[in-house]
């Protein structure tokens, strides 16, 4: 009995669920915080680099006799310097970040320079002469999928994609269960309709850097700005020859990544200018180069029939999705064809997906890459049929809204979910019923988000005065320093201020997964709870030993060792910072840690809210009221959790009304940069509202789910469906600027 | 080239540095006075991360060369808390979990505090408009909106 109640803790907290001031925090508001552009280091070089005006072209050769001439100029480096990789994937992601053969897109990194200040390497990459050949490109899915389309690379397709696609086409999945086509007859209404959502940036402020030094022995330190340093350091030992431990990656303070930075581009180059040099180099991107080269999200262009009967129930559900991903194969595709439906009860439901390589920057990931596009054509039609059936679109999810004991549309049978729930809470809420006026229409939209767990290590040492080191291996991208404090202090029965958390490089702390798929809170919060248990079990010898009785007869309660009972000995409670004090004589140091290999992470759901405002003649749109609905299994700090909702529910709205890689007929980015790819800002925004469902997670300890990424999810659709209404016409692309509902308006009569 | 020589006031002390004429104040600011919670996150005056007060006057700092700082007075975040005492917008932004990354931070609390020097009682939609120039990318903007209102109030209340 005791020992489930101590494997799963739901209530009593007294320290999770409370707001406390983030450890970090003063760094961060006094301006001393490091960032990875904030370093610098003694006798350090600046790096450049050379990237491709073509979107595609054959590199005939390299040039750099004149650039090495320059003045300050210390090396130059290409594709050459770096080893030859055995997997695709690999192969893919350092071409990415130095183009070997052929330049695949504006902005591909061709060479690069490093010299004594960053002025004088940007005139040395100037200087490089770059013969190219230029080939026919192509940057949009739908002429990327074209018979006759330019080919990027062929033989990279997989062996299962249907005759009839060309060699762009790498990836092909198909996910569902049932007979659509059954389902289909059982309908009143079918609605059929095609979509295309624009690339979109993650956006974060802090442009990608930083500083590599390398020795001839073989061993080289980077600090740099990631979302994971062993991802880090597993790309570029093999990419430089390097021993994996020999390469200690150092994260500094992380300025945003939404999922862009979970793969590397200046880190390999920065290493091998810095081993051709062997001087210290710094890298620090443009904000264009940020555009131009790091990763965007997919565009899409997609398909979706769904069948309803007249009182609501969906029949069939298909969806074809086409995205691309850049110049090189992406599985991205296969989590958009997954989530699509993933928010729905269905007996009859498919989803295929094709990839599609174009001459555009890798892909990378965007807060629940994949799934944004592919729900927002779903939620789109799933509100036309509620519109055109007369019925309120909240009940018409309600009636077919997944649950416990569902088989989800990706094959997993779910188990306890919040869903139901989350569209209970948005129905009961005053802004459900709240009035609109003319010109105003309300959109509401579903989101879902895997979430996962994986490894990560946590070490959680006592110090002499009984207060609580925390080591662990994750970059704090929201505050999960702070989660990380409030769960060992709760485990350990102590006050947070008595706990401090710091995130260690790859050699001080064991292997941790990359920063994304929602996992921090989760998986880390796993590690530490355990490594708490870990240094509870020592602690408890301790006093056990002390009091010279059985260590099962010892508990730990409120901080402290106590005897199990009268029959264990009457002794009074032993304090952590008693036991602390007298570590080095009753057996060292103490100390726990647990390596975590997890599972159960547990699904999130999401259902957002939103009010706008249309202009009939102008076409643009005002939020007028937002609020967000989610499931987070346990909030650990609600207001992060809440910073969450809110941030995703924004860079959500920008994708729905602004965001998009323009790309011109040349191929060339036409808006890399701040004031022509416009992200929101404070006066476009109405607050945001915030409603915590707390379903808990059987999977993990306090019931946590990750919370970082289903809340992007949701406003493409909800926006889209609320301007769909506003306006008196379905709107099916993104963004939904001015321009285009202005011509969605007009062309109604 | 020959470099310009520069005596500003930054901060409340008197510098002296050598600068490119190309150089911007960021740039100075960064590289030559180690004072790096500026932040380049555009060099184009559209992010606000650089955000600095130039003769008390809200600029980005991108966008002014340092050679025109001569003879002006520069405040930036490191010139916000006094000792161990946070000043009343950071201990706010603190208290309202109004950062994630924090990146931004520097540049919201400049442009936060040159606001409320101008007008000690804005409105959501005051503040809003005054800070359209900083982005945030974490946030969505609510619990920075917050924090700024309720310092001012805190502010007129002192």
């Amino acid at each position: 009995m005791n020992m489930t109640k101590r494997l799963r803790k739901t209530e009593g907290f007294k320290i999770v669920g409370t707001r406390p001031q983030r450890p970090d925090g003063i760094e961060k508001v006094t301006g001393r915080a490091l960032y990875g552009a904030d370093l610098s280091v003694p006798d350090m070089l600046h790096g450049a680099v050379l990237r491709s005006p073509h979107p595609h072209a054959r590199i005939v050769s390299i040039d750099a006799s004149a650039a090495l001439e320059m003045p300050g100029v210390r090396a130059v480096v290409t594709s050459a310097d770096f080893k030859k990789q055995a997997k695709f994937f690999m192969q893919d992601t350092l071409d990415n970040c130095m183009a070997r053969d052929f330049a695949l897109y504006d902005g591909h990194a061709v060479a690069a320079v490093a010299a004594k200040t960053r002025k004088q390497a940007e005139e040395a990459a100037a200087k490089i002469r770059v013969e190219y050949e230029i080939l026919p490109h192509v940057t949009e899915v739908e002429d990327a999928m074209k018979p006759d389309a330019p080919i990027l690379h062929a033989g990279r397709s997989y062996r299962n994609i249907p005759e009839g696609n060309n060699a762009n086409v790498t990836n092909y999945v198909e996910f569902g269960h049932g007979d659509v086509e059954a389902g289909f007859k059982d309908a009143d209404l079918i609605v059929e309709r095609s979509f295309k959502t624009a690339a979109t940036h993650q956006g974060y402020i802090e442009p990608n850097a930083c500083v590599a030094s390398m020795g001839p022995d073989g061993r080289g330190e980077l600090w740099v700005t990631t979302q994971g340093h062993y991802m880090v350091r597993d790309f570029c030992a093999p990419f430089l020859g390097l021993e994996e431990s020999k390469l200690r990656v150092t994260p500094s303070e992380i300025g945003g990544g939404f999922g862009g930075k979970t793969t590397v581009f200046l880190e390999p180059v920065a290493l091998a200018l810095a081993q051709k040099s062997g001087k210290p180099v710094k890298m620090v991107m443009s904000r264009e180069e940020v555009f131009r080269a790091s990763g965007p999200t997919v565009s899409s262009w997609t398909d979706v029939k769904i069948g309803m009967t007249r009182d609501g129930k969906i029949t069939a559900a298909q969806a074809k999705l086409r995205y691309q991903g850049g110049a090189f194969p992406c599985g991205t595709i296969a989590l958009g064809a997954m989530t699509a439906f993933a928010a729905y009860d269905l007996e009859n439901v498919q989803a295929l997906g094709w990839n599609v390589m174009t001459n555009r920057p890798m892909q990378a990931s965007y807060r629940a890459p994949g799934a944004p596009m592919a729900i927002y054509t779903v939620e789109s039609v799933v509100d036309e049929l509620s519109q055109k059936l007369g019925l309120d679109p909240l009940e018409v999810r309600l009636k077919n809204a997944a649950k416990k004991g569902t088989k989800s549309s990706y094959g997993p049978t779910f188990s306890d979910i919040g869903l139901v729930a989350t569209l209970e809470a948005a129905k009961n809420h005053p802004h459900y019923r709240a009035p609109l006026g003319p010109n105003q229409g309300r959109g509401i939209s579903c989101g879902f988000w895997f979430n996962f767990g994986g490894n990560s290590s946590v070490s959680l040492h006592v110090s002499p005065d009984g207060t609580v080191a925390v080591t662990e291996g994750n970059p704090d991208i929201g505050g999960s320093r702070a989660s990380i404090s409030m769960m060992a202090a709760e485990e350990l029965g102590i006050p947070y201020d008595k706990v401090r958390t710091i995130v260690g490089d790859t050699n001080s702390i064991g292997y941790s997964d990359t920063t994304d798929g929602s996992r921090v809170t989760f998986t880390v919060g796993i590690a530490t709870i355990k490594a708490a248990r870990d240094a509870i079990r020592v602690m408890k010898g301790r006093a056990a030993k002390v009091w010279g009785i059985d260590e099962d007869a010892v508990i730990w309660e409120d901080g402290a060792a106590k005897p199990s009972g009268p029959n264990a000995g009457e002794f009074p409670p032993m304090t952590m910072e008693e036991i602390a004090r007298n570590a080095f004589k009753t057996g060292g140091p103490i100390a726990g840690h647990y390596e975590a290999n997890s599972d159960g992470a547990g699904v999130s759901f999401g259902v957002h809210l939103v009010d706008v405002e249309v202009d009939p003649e102008t076409g643009f749109t005002k939020i007028l009221r937002y609020t967000v609905f989610q499931d987070a299994g346990k909030a650990i700090h609600p207001a992060y959790v809440e910073g969450q909702m809110q941030g995703g529910a924004v860079q959500g709205i920008g994708w729905a009304l602004n965001e998009e890689y323009i790309y011109g007929a040349d191929g060339r980015l036409q808006n890399p940069g701040f004031l022509d790819y416009r992200i929101p800002v404070a006066s476009d925004l109405p607050m945001i509202d915030t409603v915590i469902l707390e379903i808990p997670n059987p999977g993990h300890p306090y019931g946590v789910r990750g919370v970082g990424e289903t809340s992007i999810v949701p406003p493409l659709a909800a926006i889209s469906n609320a301007v769909s209404r506003a306006a008196d016409v379905r709107l099916c692309e993104l963004p939904m600027s001015p321009p285009r509902v202005l011509a969605a308006i007009d062309a109604k009569g | 080239m020959s470099k310009i020589h520069v005596t500003t006031t930054v901060n409340g002390d008197t510098v002296e540095y050598l600068c490119e004429p190309t150089e911007t104040l960021l740039d100075v600011l960064r590289d030559r006075l180690n004072l790096t919670g500026a932040k380049e996150g555009c060099s184009t005056g559209d992010c606000g991360a650089c955000s600095v007060e130039l003769d008390g006057r809200l600029v980005s700092s991108c966008l002014v060369l340092a050679a025109e700082a001569g003879g002006k007075t520069v405040a930036t975040v490191e010139g916000m808390a006094k000792g161990e005492n946070l000043h009343i917008l950071q201990e706010k932004i603190l208290e309202h979990a109004a950062l994630q990354c924090g990146v931004c931070t520097p540049g919201i609390l400049v442009a936060a505090k040159a606001l409320l020097a101008k007008n000690p009682d804005p409105t959501e939609e005051e503040v809003r408009f005054w800070l359209a120039g900083n982005l945030c990318r974490c946030t969505g903007y609510d619990k920075i909106i917050r924090a700024v209102l309720d310092a001012a109030a805190e502010m007129r209340g002192a």
